[in-house]
């Protein structure tokens, strides 16, 4: 079974450490969902994940091996993908340029896998020649979604895919997931819409001050008073 | 009637068909320098001694094939030499990479620190050049060298102006035509010209898609080299070549790039036509022109030239300087491929 796990976790920017030995982790086929407050060092937790910063103390596991030192670029080939939440496309080049980028690593035939993006978020395919950073942000998070699929990942990460966008297409995009899920797909989601993301979630992490604070199912974390009063209006 | 005509050829002579031709050779320069700005992120002020190289390369090469009696006929020697000096470009280009400008980056140098290296490397490859081939003009185009002659066009239309078609000029445009063609075709077509600008467009999420930034570095000094060799050869072949017109030619060039919007191949392109025109159309003398068109009671009795030839370095300077102030992202947006 692919599952990707963080032990341990210190990391930050320029020797002042974000997160501070945080554990998370998470297996093929399941939904966890990390919220918490703004600054916490969610995103941050995610791109120690990535190798996008390197550790202070702690290790990555991937599939019982580690990759602490692995380039971000070798852990795509692996099966990881990631959306961060910020800059997540190409604004230059159009939807299906980006996704074309997303596949890049792959030696087969990606026209499959892009109709199969297309099938998901069927706006895509009418705007497949549009460029990127025209799109409205709604759009754009669908793009983004759409890239990392494109590497047809084990375990996907996903930084706040529903920030920006109406409720609509935010329960949209979250039945997207689960279909994603379906395929087997690992996901791992920092979300601000934590009523939402606890409620399809398996597991769920909450973190406070660059470190867990709690951790437990969707519906534990769901009805736990705490919780529910920090992070969920009441 | 017949005096338009004069008129018109005397544009053509000494504005049009010049213009263009320099034109082509400042857009090859700059596009260059821009591939270098959209990938790696900082101003190259190397780029002029790498188009000196490139075309001193070509030059020795000319010189050998010479003296073994090869040649290309009608059409200059260093046609042939030309891929060779390509090639010693494109080493050149890989190696200041890889003793130079890669540690800066490995180091996540900031780019003004980068562009300092480059002036650094830039002094190194002019030394080079001149241990190698001196500072002496030289002039090595051979060859039929023109297509038109003056006095011919003058004899075959009876026309008072003569037209002059160098073959420097033709074989400048039509290469220019050809490589602008291909990389343009190579940036949006293929794979690897997309991954360029997906990480010319944001380096983050290239990485993230797996693309391996060492890759697209290498490619990048590859078109670096080619364009840049092939512009100092076409320069040397049309003007005459000469170490320190190189250096000189970093102005106009920068000018180019930063004018079209650094960073965008097709704002090079168009910034590097800008220029050569403003800087010939700046410092021609009118009166020819304007003896032919106006009635000889209100002929110009001056030069009708704005500046002096001397200046016409001014002319970019100017340019770029407006530019900068009244749009300083250039006229088409730059920063990515
Ligand atoms: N590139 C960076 N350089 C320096 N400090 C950073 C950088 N990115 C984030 N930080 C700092 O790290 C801390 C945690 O940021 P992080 O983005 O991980 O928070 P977050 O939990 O994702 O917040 P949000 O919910 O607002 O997205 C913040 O105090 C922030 O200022
Ligand atoms: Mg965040």
């Amino acid at each position: 079974m692919n599952n990707l796990i963080g032990k341990n976790l210190t990391a930050g920017y320029g020797g002042v450490d974000i997160i501070k030995d945080i554990n998370l982790e998470v297996n093929e086929g399941e939904i966890v969902v990390i919220v918490g407050p703004n600054g916490a060092g969610k995103s941050t937790a995610m791109k120690a994940l990535l190798g996008m910063l390197s550790l202070t103390s702690g290790s990555v596991e991937y599939s019982n091996k580690e990759i602490s030192s692995m380039l971000p670029q070798n852990r795509i080939n692996l099966g990881l993908a990631f959306v961060p939440q910020t800059n997540n496309v190409f604004t230059g080049m159009t939807v299906e340029e980006n996704l074309e980028m997303g596949g890049f690593l792959r030696e087969d035939d990606i026209i499959h896998t892009i109709n199969d993006v297309y099938d998901l978020f069927p706006i895509l395919k009418k705007k497949r020649n549009q460029s990127a950073g025209e799109l409205s942000g709604g759009q754009r998070q669908q793009v983004a979604f759409g890239r990392a699929l494109m590497t047809q990942p084990k375990i996907l990460m996903l930084d706040e895919p529903t920030a920006g966008v109406s409720p609509i297409v935010m329960d949209e995009l979250f039945s997207r997931i689960i279909e994603v899920r379906k395929t087997g797909v690992g996901i791992l989601m920092v979300e601000q819409n934590a009523k939402q993301a606890l409620g399809i979630a398996d597991r769920g992490y909450v973190l406070v001050n660059g470190k867990n604070s709690r951790e437990g199912s969707g519906e534990e974390l769901l009805n736990n008073p705490e919780v529910r009063k920090s992070f969920l209006g009441g | 009637m017949i005096d338009f005509l004069n008129s018109i050829i005397v544009l053509l002579n000494f504005i049009i068909i010049p213009g263009i031709s320099y034109g082509s050779q400042l857009a090859l320069g700059a596009l260059g320098v821009t591939f270098v700005y959209a990938i790696l992120r900082f101003a190259n002020f190397a780029h002029g001694e790498i188009m000196s190289f490139g075309a001193m390369i070509t030059i020795l090469f000319t010189w050998f094939f010479q003296s073994q009696n090869i040649g290309l006929g009608i059409l200059p020697t260093a046609l042939l030499a030309l891929p060779i000096g390509i090639i010693a470009t494109i080493i050149l280009c890989i190696i200041s990479d890889k003793f130079v400008f890669q540690y800066y980056r490995y180091q996540k140098s900031v780019p003004v620190v980068l562009a300092m290296v480059s002036i650094g490397v830039m002094f190194v490859i002019n030394a080079i050049i001149r241990i190698i081939i001196g500072t002496e003009t030289i002039k090595f185009s051979d060859g039929q060298k023109f297509i038109m002659k003056a006095k011919k066009f003058k004899v075959m239309t009876g026309l008072n102006e003569g037209l002059a078609l160098k073959s420097s000029q033709v074989i400048t445009i039509f290469i220019t035509i050809l490589l602008l063609t291909f990389t343009f075709w190579f940036l949006q077509k293929t794979k690897t010209g997309k991954s360029m600008r997906a990480f010319s467009d944001n380096e983050d999420l290239a990485l993230l898609s797996g693309i391996n930034p060492d890759r697209v570095v290498f490619t990048t000094w590859i078109i670096v080299g080619v364009l840049a060799c092939v512009a100092g050869t076409l320069y040397g072949l049309d003007k005459s070549y000469k170490p320190i017109i190189y250096l000189n030619l970093v102005l106009p060039i920068f000018a180019s790039a930063i004018v079209g919007g650094i960073g965008s191949p097709f704002g090079a392109v168009v910034g590097g036509y800008v220029i050569a025109f403003s800087e010939i159309m700046v410092t021609y003398a009118y009166k020819k022109f304007f003896v032919y068109l106006l009635p000889s009671s209100i002929e110009p009795t001056g030069l009708v030239q704005l500046l002096s030839t001397d200046y016409k370095f001014a002319v970019s300077f100017s340019i770029l300087v407006i530019v900068l102030l009244i749009r300083p992202s250039g006229i088409f947006k730059g920063k990515v491929l």
